[in-house]
């Protein structure tokens, strides 16, 4: 910026110059209007390019001196000695401005206040001097309003078939509204014609934006100013987020169009006489386009998220408790279900209705008793996400890439010791993602991509679970690569035979790592095993999907509690177990004769799909007889399915999950214990080290 | 690739102000000195943008919009003007010539970011 100071600065002495000559000549010819048009523009240009390079005081200053020579100019002023004086002093005080800036001297700014007052004594009356903003800060004014509160918005913009003719692209233009906070845009192309009437040139297409963000109207119209002329452009605020205590509630889709003049109100009370979708009842009718409803859905949708999370920050904002507390609230409330559903089978024992009536009510409480506690320990990942931002700014620009980080689903709740063990992890896969998965802007070009590559970080429900889902666009894994790499670490093989999937999955074993220089980022070796088992001691899955050249995602399923979990309660001989029920797929019998058409190996046909499958009562050593028909729980782990045989199957199970004492904390196989209604216990099974110790001890055989 | 983005303007300030801040944003920028220049320089390669200022000596602002729309491969390009606050005319002239957007003269290195973002994108 210097060098373009610089050359500012050495046009605006030459223009001080040529505007004293001209102050001079005015001396002698007071009425010469051409004179006076000489100063005006000298002063115009420089009080206009004063302010485009940095120098807002000289543009300051400059612009009460312009005002009055646009009024001589107009002739409501007479050139006077003294006003010439002034002026030439003015010029002085500019020339020291420019010295000033150079870093010569110093503005006598008391001098610059003076000078202006008295040329403000030229301005017949300050009621209408004009123009009294800022000069050189057009389009700040914006700023200073104060910012309003998020805002939802409904935008039409239509423009005229002629919108090309002039260079437009709406895309641009979405984009950037799309930029001013969360967007949805609708596409009406009803007006489409034929193949043989398309002109190309012309544009047929208009679209309906909803927008939620903290932009004003202003900001708005600001985007279209270019195409106002060519388009009609409506900005209604749909939702102004300002009382609190409303609900969620927002208008049903047929009001909207009614209100947006799309239907008629007759249409609408005739379509709602059916059961139908009022949606789809109105574009089956004809009454309204498909995209019509679909922009109205978009508004309706977003406006009720949008009040939704105002009433959700509202609820955040309450109180804060320490965590141990919540931490023992859990366990007595963990305990209180266990006592009651011990209170609940010996009351079903007792057969006392009296006694059946106070369980059931204990039940119901405890049951609410103990959702509400877990939700109070849920917090959403957003927490967590949040400093990821920094982490891949940084790195970025360490490593001399372009990244941007988008985030998706912070709102989505899990145990907050869930998320406490989760960061770890979620570093150790961002930066590989950065590190290994986006290439440098060059390569990227180079491959045909965007220079600036995405990383997207999203997190949602799935059930009893929570996926949280890293995605690049970078380079994706080189199966062979990975290939090469395993065979030398001695991992696998040659000549071992593995799916594309299985060598991705590679990657997370331990002594692992690709990159070929080891960086201050990521490449020591000890990232991926690590997150696999950070993972798993939640009760997690990591799976990874990758395509080379296009790129990697990493999902990572998650429990939402680890304190309580739905549980499988199975039987074998007198001993209980529990299965995580969000595992269970099924349950089939094994017969002897199935067994005998497996010719002794540990295969079950279900439905033509042979399952292996584990006998837990040789894991543990059951003695006794085993059962003329066993169960098979069937599971799904990340894709692979696998059976566990038990001697029964009892039914679904809340189970409060206790830890493992210190002496018992190493047995891998068993994630924990809880205690039944009986007061017996069972114990709970991890399933997923099962299924390797299993696979291990295959290896070996 | 990065895009090229034409300057015409007869105030070396100015040029080098366009210049310098498109270039800090990643773009290339051709400079000319005017319409006939400009008209010159878009022979030698295609731009994507133009950004001209109206008030220029030979081929004036105006002219050189009417010239570079009439030319099959300039029918689309975006086409900014730098106006004054004073000549509305001047920007309805240009307007009517097929000019895509303005800048008000003066303008921040910011705005001029902003529009040529919003017509680029």
């Amino acid at each position: 910026m210097d060098a373009q100071k610089n050359l500012y600065r050495e046009e605006a002495y030459e223009l001080l110059e040529g505007l004293e000559d001209a102050l001079i000549e005015l001396e002698q010819k007071p009425g010469d209007l051409d004179i006076v048009g000489r100063v005006f523009r000298a002063m115009h240009t420089i009080k206009g390019s004063g302010a485009m390079f940095g120098f807002d005081d000289i543009a300051a200053f400059t612009h009460t001196i312009e005002t009055v020579y646009d009024l001589i100019r107009d002739g409501k002023l007479s050139v006077t000695p003294d006003l010439i004086s002034l002026t030439l002093s003015a010029c002085d005080q500019v020339r020291s401005m420019l010295d000033a800036s150079s870093g010569e001297a110093r503005v006598d700014d008391a001098k610059t206040a003076a000078i202006t007052q008295s040329f403000k004594g030229y301005l017949p009356g300050q009621a209408d001097a004009k123009d009294e903003t800022q000069p050189g800060k057009p389009g700040e004014k914006e700023a200073v309003e104060s910012r309003s509160p998020e805002t939802t918005w409904r935008i039409r913009f239509k423009p005229q078939k002629e919108l090309f003719s002039n260079g437009t692209n709406p895309v641009p233009l979405l984009a950037e509204l799309r930029g001013m906070g969360k967007a949805s845009v609708v596409c009406h192309l009803e007006e489409l014609p034929d193949l043989f009437a398309l002109d190309p040139e012309s544009c047929y297409a208009s679209w309906d934006i909803i927008l939620t963000g903290t932009c004003s109207a202003n900001d708005i119209r600001d985007v279209f100013i270019f195409v106002e002329d060519v388009s009609d452009i409506t900005i209604e605020a749909v939702d102004t987020g300002g009382a609190s205590g409303e609900d969620s509630a927002y208008k049903k889709v047929g009001e909207i169009l009614v209100e947006r003049g799309d239907i008629a109100r007759e249409d609408l009370d005739q379509a709602l006489t059916s059961q139908k979708r009022i949606g789809e009842l109105l574009v089956e009718t004809g009454a309204a386009k498909q995209s019509a409803v679909a922009s109205a859905l978009a508004e309706q949708d977003q406006v009720r998220s949008a009040r939704k999370k105002r009433q959700t920050s509202e609820d955040i904002s309450s109180i804060r408790v320490p965590a141990a507390r919540l931490d023992a609230l859990v366990n007595l409330v963990g305990e209180l279900v266990t006592v009651q559903a011990r209170l609940t089978q010996f009351s079903a024992k007792k057969n006392d209705p009296d006694l059946v009536g106070i369980a059931e009510e204990v039940e119901r409480l405890s049951a609410e008793l103990r959702d509400i506690s877990m939700g109070i320990r849920m917090l959403p990942i957003g927490t967590t996400f949040a400093k990821f931002k920094r982490l891949v700014r940084d790195l970025s620009a360490e490593l001399k890439k372009d990244i941007a980080f988008i985030m998706e689903g912070e709102e989505t709740e899990l145990d907050k010791t869930v998320i406490d063990r989760l960061s770890d992890p979620l570093v150790h896969l961002i930066r590989n993602s950065i590190d290994h998965g986006i290439e440098s802007p060059d390569t990227r070009l180079a491959a045909g991509k965007t220079a600036q590559g995405t990383i997207r970080l999203s997190a949602e429900h799935s059930g009893a679970h929570v996926l949280i889902s890293i995605a690049d666009d970078g380079a994706g894994l080189d199966a062979e690569v990975i290939r090469a790499k395993a065979v030398e670490k001695g991992i696998i093989t040659a000549e071992e035979t593995l799916s594309e999937q299985e060598l991705h999955s590679l990657i997370f074993a331990p002594g692992f790592s690709t990159a070929k220089n080891v960086t201050s980022v990521s490449g020591r070796g000890v990232g991926m095993d690590v997150v696999r088992s950070n993972i798993e001691s939640l009760g997690g899955i990591v799976e990874i999907q990758s395509t080379k050249g296009i790129g990697t995602t990493i999902t990572l399923k998650l429990p939402l509690t680890l304190a309580i979990i739905d549980g499988l309660l199975v039987n074998i001989a007198n001993d209980s177990y529990v299965l995580p029920l969000s595992a269970v797929v099924e349950c089939v019998e094994l017969t002897q004769a199935d067994r005998k058409q497996a010719h002794g190996r540990h295969l079950i046909k279900v439905r033509d799909e042979i399952i292996p499958y584990i006998p837990l009562r040789e894991v543990f050593t059951v003695n006794g007889s085993i059962p003329p028909i066993e169960q098979v729980v069937i599971t799904d782990l990340g894709g692979k399915r696998i059976g566990f045989v038990v001697d029964r199957v009892i039914g679904q199970h809340q189970t409060v999950i206790k830890t493992m004492g210190n002496l018992l904390k190493n047995i891998d196989n068993i994630s924990g214990a809880t205690i039944l209604g009986d007061g017996s216990v069972a114990l709970i099974l991890d399933i997923l080290k099962l299924m390797q110790q299993t696979e291990a001890i295959e290896r070996e055989v | 690739m990065s895009k090229r983005i034409l300057s015409v303007d007869d105030s070396t300030s100015i040029r080098q102000l366009v210049q310098f801040t498109l270039e800090k944003e990643g773009f290339e920028v051709v400079l000319a000195v005017d319409g006939q220049d400009a008209l010159d320089k878009v022979k030698q390669g295609p731009v994507d943008m133009v950004i001209t200022d109206l008030n220029m000596p030979n081929v004036d602002g105006i002219q050189l919009i009417k010239a570079l729309r009439a030319d099959p491969a300039f029918k689309f390009t975006p086409i900014v003007m730098l106006t004054t606050e004073s000549a509305l005319e001047k920007k309805d002239a240009g307007k009517g010539a097929g000019a895509t957007g303005w800048i008000v003269k003066p303008f921040k290195p910011e705005q001029l970011i902003a529009v040529v973002k919003r017509l680029l994108g």
